[in-house]
């Protein structure tokens, strides 16, 4: 092994990017859960929807001759949140809504079959074959040199990172200060009570699934840039892992959620940094299982109290 | 007004301006929700991506769009005769068009067909079911205003189905054994049909075996398929590594994946549901990873060959001829074929199957399987009355593995050959799809569901790509329209004063 603190700092930023994906995905799945109390298994197929809806932004804007990056970035970055928000507002009303108070293993089922729709939907009118790009952004900054062996932190996820922070700040803001951040939370403690009061329940859970999406597609964009290739079948692996993330941070809570997905994304980063690559994803479920265990409200979740 | 009778609904004036302005929403969010992915194509070219357009079709989904909605506006409205008259000939025309090949014999079909706007027959035969459906609509309301049904009454009315289908399944549950045994007999049972009978009834067997995990226990176990892979490889591994036979087998197969249920179940089962499902979920996948990656035992994505077939119970081998032993032909004194194997196969999945089926019918009436039941129903009561919830909810976990064990090695020994590429979450989606669609707890319903959703797609391999977007499209329709399972009925297993209590009940 080279310097091992160089080594652990490679893992550390690895880590961090991937744990800042899983994050805002994951900022979805608890979102909703707060809210209605089901699990959007299709949410990580709205993730995928966002990184096909980037890719194919990205060849238009290269066959339009805009190849000034920050530009073309920013232009990706909107049509991605933009149509794949769309998505996310047509699942909740045409699959959940009709569902409200009916059994919650319903609307599971229903979550599966609509996650098993939309992946057969992507692959039927984008191909089942591997979409690799070009990468757009490339170099990086030195952080650390040890030998031949150097440390860099990439233009790619430092933008990542960043990125993701802007959105957590803007989106807790959001949560904190507005009506609408208001009006969610209000619904997340009783639902029946702030219908009472005026607050548009519909329109709440809407914009909260409008919400997720689009947070989801960013982390699809970012998705796309970091490995440079997606197929229709990434939702399924990144969907679990992000609800894994948001129940390790505690299902409901939201900075549990960015805090669950960073933790997953280091968890696997130093896994197959100094483990084994191919057990990656057994450790992250292994991790779930412990914390359930000793821990079953998650890091930062609110026990539950049953009341009979 | 003194003209609107009481029976009649009264018709209000169409608002016109209401019905353009939902109508175009419609319109702009399929615009929106087709554009990207409908409208632009990636294609694959040499050295890296290119992409095409397709944007006729993203506007005739608009059209379409448009025109559903005002269709479905004006049933909604009481108009159901402009939609009348405009569906049934449009359906009438869709469906000459599409037959034409039958009815006028090719030359005249492909002249005709060239007049659809889809060259995809599979569009256009979705497109007529859901003029169709509108058609029928109309019609029914169109002769039916008085009898308007509300969602309740629709409900109530699959209720009293499904509570009929549940009482007749007494009758019905021998008739259909008694077809599933003549089955391999009759003259139109050929290869293929066998096949398709021997998978339709492993999924039965397969949804038997999980709705005591998820109808009488109430577990939600999203990882099924790992029990199923634990017993396969179980299989695999003591038939190609040591020589062991099917038989013997057999039972240590079941007993592996039993435990690895009770392994599992004994941290995680006293999470609440979804927890449940997610950690079962994770479960399957790190069984999968394993199979994959584990290659000095597994052989890792190659999987595992040529794994013997079952023999005649140890008496006799399905083959032509052999060095040593009897061969079956011989021993009953019959010519060869290979299909005596494949009935053979199927009649001992069936007797499988009805093991696990008889096994669910008897633990009920048990001790230990009232009390999954009661668990189900609250598990709060069930802790105060003296039941050991985590004992209770193992031995169903335990034992709806192991059944899955017994499916899995039958499934090693039916192919011959196992990779991890058999045992991905969707298997695990579609059992759970057989068993809650059928409605929790009723065994009658896994058949049908199994027959439903496994039967009917085997049928038309055609359409292999549209096979699991129909599938995922059929798991939301049915739960939309029924939530609780199409034959969701729950008739208590006991009651405190026989049958009658049953009678005062109807309505």
């Amino acid at each position: 092994m080279q310097n091992t603190f160089a080594y652990f700092l490679d893992q550390l930023i690895n880590g961090l990017t991937l744990g800042s994906i899983y994050g805002l995905i994951a900022i979805g799945y608890t979102m909703v859960y707060g809210i209605i109390g089901m699990i959007n298994f299709a949410h990580g197929e709205i993730f995928m929807i966002g990184a096909f809806i980037s890719i194919i932004t990205f060849l238009i804007l290269g066959l339009a001759g805009i190849t000034w990056v920050p530009l073309a970035l920013l232009i990706v970055l909107i049509a991605a949140m933009v149509f794949t928000s769309i998505y996310g507002w047509a699942l909740e009303r045409v699959a959940y809504r009709p569902l409200r108070g009916s059994p919650r293993l319903a609307a599971l089922i229903t979550a599966i079959g609509m996650s098993i729709f939309l992946q057969n939907y992507v692959q039927l009118l984008q191909s089942a074959r591997n979409k690799p790009m070009q990468p757009v952004i490339s170099g990086g900054v030195e952080v650390m040199r040890d030998g031949d062996y150097v440390v860099s932190l990439g233009f790619m996820q430092g933008i990542i990172i960043v990125l993701t922070i802007v959105l957590m700040v803007i989106f807790s803001l959001m949560i904190a200060r507005t009506t609408l951040g208001r009006a969610q939370r209000a619904c997340e403690q009783d639902r029946d009570m702030a219908a009472l009061i005026g607050v548009n329940v519909d329109r709440t859970i809407s914009l909260t699934f409008v919400i997720g999406a689009t947070l989801a597609s960013v982390a699809g964009m970012m998705f796309l840039l970091y490995y440079g290739v997606i197929d229709f079948f990434i939702g399924f692996l990144a969907g679990i892992k992000a609800f894994t993330a948001a129940v390790l941070g505690g299902i409901g809570s939201l900075p549990g959620a960015m805090l669950g997905g960073l933790l997953i994304g280091l968890i696997e980063a130093f896994w197959s940094g100094y483990f084994t690559v191919e057990y990656k994803d057994v450790a992250a479920f292994s991790i779930l299982v412990l914390v359930l265990i000793f821990r079953p409200s998650g890091l930062l979740g609110k026990p539950d109290i049953e009341k009979v | 007004m003194a003209a609107t009778t009481g029976t009649a609904p009264a018709v209000q004036p169409l608002d016109r301006q209401a019905m353009l302005k939902e109508a175009g929403a419609t319109g702009l969010v399929i615009f929106a929700l087709a554009f990207g992915l409908l409208g632009f194509r990636t294609l694959d070219v040499p050295g890296g991506i290119d992409i095409q357009y397709r944007f006729g079709d993203v506007a005739a989904a608009v059209v379409i769009g448009i025109l559903g909605r005002i269709a479905l506006i004006l049933l909604r409205e009481h108009r159901p005769l402009p939609v009348l008259l405009t569906t049934a000939p449009l359906a009438v025309v869709l469906l000459v068009m599409l037959l034409a090949k039958f009815l006028f014999g090719p030359e005249t079909g492909a002249e005709l067909m060239r007049f659809l706007p889809f060259e995809s027959l599979v569009v256009m035969w979705a497109i007529l079911i859901v003029i169709v459906v509108l058609a029928l609509r109309a019609a029914r309301s169109q002769t039916h205003i008085a009898s308007e049904m509300t969602v309740e009454d629709r409900d109530a009315r699959m209720d009293r189905i499904g509570a009929k289908v549940q009482r007749a399944a007494r009758r019905l549950g021998p008739v259909l054994l008694g077809i599933a045994i003549i089955f391999p007999f009759l003259p139109f049972a050929d290869r293929r049909l066998l096949d398709i009978g021997i998978l339709v009834v492993t999924y039965i067997m397969l949804g038997w075996g999980l709705n005591i995990v998820v109808g009488l226990a109430g577990l939600l176990d999203l990882g099924y398929v790992a029990f199923y892979a634990v017993g396969a490889y179980s299989f695999a591994l003591l038939a190609t590594g040591l020589d062991v036979s099917f038989w013997v087998a057999l039972p240590f197969a079941g007993l592996m994946a039993a435990s690895a249920g009770v392994l599992l179940g004994f941290p995680v089962l006293r999470l609440r549901g979804d927890y449940l499902a997610i950690v079962t979920l994770g479960f399957g996948e790190m069984i999968r990873i394993i199979l994959l990656n584990w290659y000095e035992f597994t052989n890792g994505p190659d999987g595992i060959s040529g794994i013997p077939r079952p023999s005649f119970f140890g008496l006799a081998v399905f083959k032509r001829s052999v060095t040593e032993g009897h061969t079956f032909h011989e021993m009953f004194g019959l010519q060869f074929t290979p299909i005596h194997r494949i009935i053979f196969m199927f009649y001992l999945i069936l007797a499988l199957a009805l093991v696990v089926n008889l096994f669910t019918m008897r633990i009920r009436k048990l001790p230990v399987g009232r009390a999954w039941e009661a668990l189900r129903e609250d598990e709060t009561a069930c802790r105060s009355l003296g039941i050991n919830p985590r004992n209770t909810k193992l031995t169903a976990f335990g034992i709806g593995a192991m059944f899955a064990g017994f499916a899995g090695s039958f499934f090693a020994t039916r192919q011959g050959f196992i990779s991890p590429e058999s045992f991905v979450f969707t298997e695990s989606a579609v059992i759970l799809a057989i068993v809650v669609l059928g409605g929790f707890g009723s065994q009658i319903g896994v058949v049908i569901a199994a027959v439903l959703l496994i039967g009917l797609p085997e049928f038309f391999r055609e359409l292999q790509q549209y096979r699991m977007l129909a599938f995922g499209m059929a798991m939301v329709l049915i739960m939309l329209w029924r939530p609780a399972g199409l034959l969701a009925h729950r008739e208590p297993t006991i009651r405190l004063f026989g049958k009658g209590a049953a009678k005062e009940a109807e309505p």
